[in-house]
C-alpha cells in the first residue's frame, strides 16, 4: 500500500445492528482518495449496509439502527452529533441500484441539489445552463438530451436515467460517490456505458461501488474489498485480490464456489 | 465542542461538515413546519379527547350492568337501554351481512375483471356520488324501496338494508383501493402459471388486500351504528319494550334512543343521556378495536 495517498474514507472497528441483528462486525476499511474501490461479497454480507453507513442514510430507520466504531470522511469523524447531515450528504453522494430520477424535467433534476444548497444565491439562468451542460457532458449524456432538457426525466432510458442520477450529484461537487450496484438494472450496453463513465470520473471523485458482478469489479476498480457475513475478509489492489487472494474464502467466492 | 465560531475545532478538524447558515435556517424552518403540522394534529385530537372526557365524566356514573341490561322505565326517564343496545347490534350485523358481500364483490369486479371503459367509469363516478348522498335522502329511499315497495314494513330488515345502501360506497372504495395496492407482478406471476383470474384473486390478491378491506368494514360499522336518520322511517321505534325476535320486527336503536331522550322526553336525566352516548361510542370503539386488532395481526403477516 502506498502510504502517501490520502484517505477519503477511513472506517475503523465499525459494528452495526438492525434491532437485535448484527449486520456488521468490527469492519475496517480504508478508501483512498480518487480511486475506485469495489465492495464485493455474497448477498446479505453487509456491503450495502456499510455503504449506507458512510453517508448516514441508514439512520432514517431511527433507533432501530445502532452503530459503534468510527467512520472518518476526509479526516473528519462523521458519527459525531454535531455533524450536519445536509453537508455530509452533499460531500458524499449516492447512486442507487434502481435509477431514481425525480419526476421533474432533466434540467430540474440536474439543478435540484444545486438549488437546495445554494438557496442564498439569486438564480441566474445563464449560470444554471452552464451547470447543466457541464454536469451532463461530464456523464456523457449531453448529446442525447441537449435538445429536450425540459422533458420529464422519468421518460429517459434506464441507462440515461442512471447517468442523470450521477449528473445531479456533480453540481454540488461531492468528494465521494457511493454506488450501490449501479448497473444491475441496466442491459449490457448500459452497463458498459456506465463503467466507462465511472472510469471517466475516476481521479476527480472517490468512488466506492458495491457490485455483484465479478467481471465488473475486475474491470472497473483499482482496489477491491471482499466482505463475508458482516466481516471484512480482505482488501487490496484489485489484481492482487483476484489473482492472488490471501484468504481462502475470497478465492472460493471469486471462483464462484458460493454466493 | 461547537463550531459556530468558525475558528474553533480540534486540530485536524476543518469545518467541512459543520452546519452553514443556510443549513441552520433550513433546520429552523423544518422545525417550524413540523411544529405547525404537529399542532394541527393536536387540534384534530383535542375535540375527540374532550368529547370522550365529557362523556366519561358525565355518563360514566350512569353505566352499570343494570343500566346496560334493563329496559327503560317511567316513560323513558329512567331505567336502562338494553333493547336499544340489542337493536343496534341487530342493525349493524344485518346491514354488514348485506353491504360487505355486495360491496366486496362489486369492488373485486370493478378492480379485477371490468375493462376500463366508459361504463365502468360511470359506475365508479356513481359510487363516489352515492357516498355524498345525505343520509336523510337514503332514509326516504329506504322507506320507499324497502318499507313500502318490497313490503318489509318498518323492520330491522328495511332499516339494515337502508344502512347497507348508505355504507356500500365506503366498503367498495376501501376494498377497491386495497386491491389495487397488491402489485401487478403477483397477478402476472399467477396468470403465467396458468391460474385463472378467480384463482389469482382467491389465493394471492384477496389475502394481501384483506387488511384494507377490513378498514372499509370498520368505517362502515362506525357509520351504521351511529346513523339516526336512515333508520328513523324504516325500522327504529321510538319505544319498543321488547327485544326483536326476527329481522321483521321493529327495534329500538342506540342512536335513535339518544336522539329521542334528548329531544322528545321531558324529564330524562342528563346522566341517562350521557350514559347512553357513552355506551354508543364505547360500542363503536370496541367494534373498531376488534377489527383494528385483527387488521394489524394480518398486516404483521404480510411480508412485502
Amino acid at each position: 500500500m502506498v502510504k502517501a495517498t490520502p484517505l477519503a474514507i477511513d472506517i475503523h472497528n465499525l459494528s452495526l445492528w438492525y434491532g437485535d441483528f448484527q449486520a456488521l462486525f468490527e469492519v475496517d476499511l480504508q478508501v483512498k482518495q480518487g480511486l475506485i474501490t469495489a465492495l464485493i461479497g455474497p448477498s446479505g454480507c453487509g456491503k450495502s449496509t456499510l455503504l449506507r453507513a458512510v453517508n448516514r442514510i441508514n439512520e432514517r430507520l431511527g433507533d432501530y439502527v445502532r452503530t459503534t466504531g468510527e467512520i472518518h470522511v476526509l479526516d473528519q469523524d462523521i458519527l459525531r452529533n454535531d455533524i450536519e447531515l445536509a453537508q455530509l450528504r452533499r460531500h458524499v453522494g449516492m447512486v442507487f441500484q434502481r435509477p431514481n430520477p425525480l419526476p421533474l424535467s432533466v434540467r430540474d433534476n440536474v439543478l435540484f441539489a444545486h438549488r437546495i444548497h445554494r438557496a442564498d444565491e439569486k438564480f441566474n439562468r445563464r449560470k444554471e445552463d452552464e451547470i447543466v451542460e457541464h454536469a451532463l457532458r461530464r456523464v456523457l449524456l449531453w448529446d442525447e438530451v441537449k435538445d429536450h432538457l425540459g422533458r420529464e426525466a422519468t421518460g429517459l432510458s434506464l441507462e440515461e436515467q442512471q447517468k442523470l442520477c450521477i449528473a445531479r450529484l456533480l453540481p454540488i461537487k461531492p468528494t465521494v460517490i457511493l454506488m450501490d450496484e449501479p448497473t444491475s438494472a441496466l442491459d449490457p450496453k448500459g452497463t458498459a456505458a456506465l463503467e466507462e463513465l465511472i472510469w471517466e470520473l475516476h481521479g476527480d471523485y472517490t468512488i466506492l461501488i458495491v457490485t455483484h458482478n465479478m467481471a465488473q469489479a475486475k474491470r472497473a476498480s483499482e482496489e477491491t474489498a471482499f466482505m463475508l457475513l458482516g466481516r471484512m475478509v480482505e482488501h487490496g489492489l484489485t489484481e492482487q485480490v483476484f489473482l492472488a487472494p490471501r484468504e481462502k474464502e475470497t478465492a472460493d467466492y471469486i471462483e464462484g464456489r458460493y454466493g | 465542542m461547537t463550531y459556530s465560531d468558525g475558528g474553533g475545532g480540534t486540530p485536524g478538524q476543518s469545518l467541512m461538515f459543520a452546519a452553514t447558515k443556510l443549513n441552520t435556517r433550513n433546520h429552523r424552518l423544518q422545525w417550524l413546519v413540523r411544529a405547525l403540522f404537529g399542532l394541527m394534529t393536536l387540534i384534530l385530537i383535542v375535540p375527540v379527547g374532550i368529547i370522550l372526557g365529557v362523556l366519561v365524566v358525565r355518563g360514566g356514573p350512569a353505566i352499570s350492568l343494570e343500566f346496560l341490561f334493563s329496559f327503560p322505565r317511567d316513560a323513558m326517564t329512567a331505567g336502562g337501554i338494553f333493547p336499544a343496545l340489542v337493536g343496534t347490534m341487530w342493525l349493524v350485523a344485518v346491514s354488514l351481512m348485506a353491504s360487505v358481500p355486495v360491496g366486496v364483490a362489486a369492488a373485486i369486479y370493478l378492480s379485477e375483471y371490468a375493462a376500463d371503459n366508459w361504463l365502468t367509469r360511470v359506475i365508479n363516478l356513481a359510487i363516489i356520488n352515492l357516498a355524498g348522498v345525505p343520509s336523510i335522502v337514503h332514509a326516504l329511499f329506504g322507506f320507499g324501496a324497502f318499507v313500502i315497495f318490497a313490503g318489509f314494513g318498518t323492520s330491522i330488515l328495511a332499516a339494515s338494508l337502508t344502512l347497507a345502501v348508505m355504507t356500500l360506497p365506503v366498503v367498495i372504495v376501501a376494498t377497491r383501493e386495497s386491491l389495487q395496492t397488491v402489485p401487478m407482478a403477483f397477478r402476472e406471476a399467477c396468470w403465467n402459471m396458468g391460474a385463472t383470474r378467480w384463482q389469482t384473486i382467491r389465493i394471492v390478491v384477496l389475502p394481501n388486500a384483506i387488511s384494507g378491506i377490513l378498514t372499509g368494514v370498520i368505517l362502515a360499522v362506525s357509520r351504521t351504528a351511529g346513523e339516526t336518520a336512515p333508520i328513523m322511517f324504516t325500522g327504529a321505534a321510538f319505544f319498543f319494550p321488547f327485544l326483536p325476535h326476527s329481522v321483521f320486527d321493529q327495534t329500538m336503536a342506540m342512536a335513535m334512543h339518544l336522539f329521542v331522550i334528548s329531544t322528545a322526553v321531558p324529564g330524562a336525566s342528563d346522566e341517562l343521556k350521557y350514559g347512553t352516548a357513552l355506551t354508543l361510542i364505547t360500542l363503536v370503539l370496541l367494534m373498531n378495536a376488534v377489527s383494528i386488532g385483527f387488521r394489524s395481526y394480518l398486516r404483521g403477516k404480510k411480508k412485502w
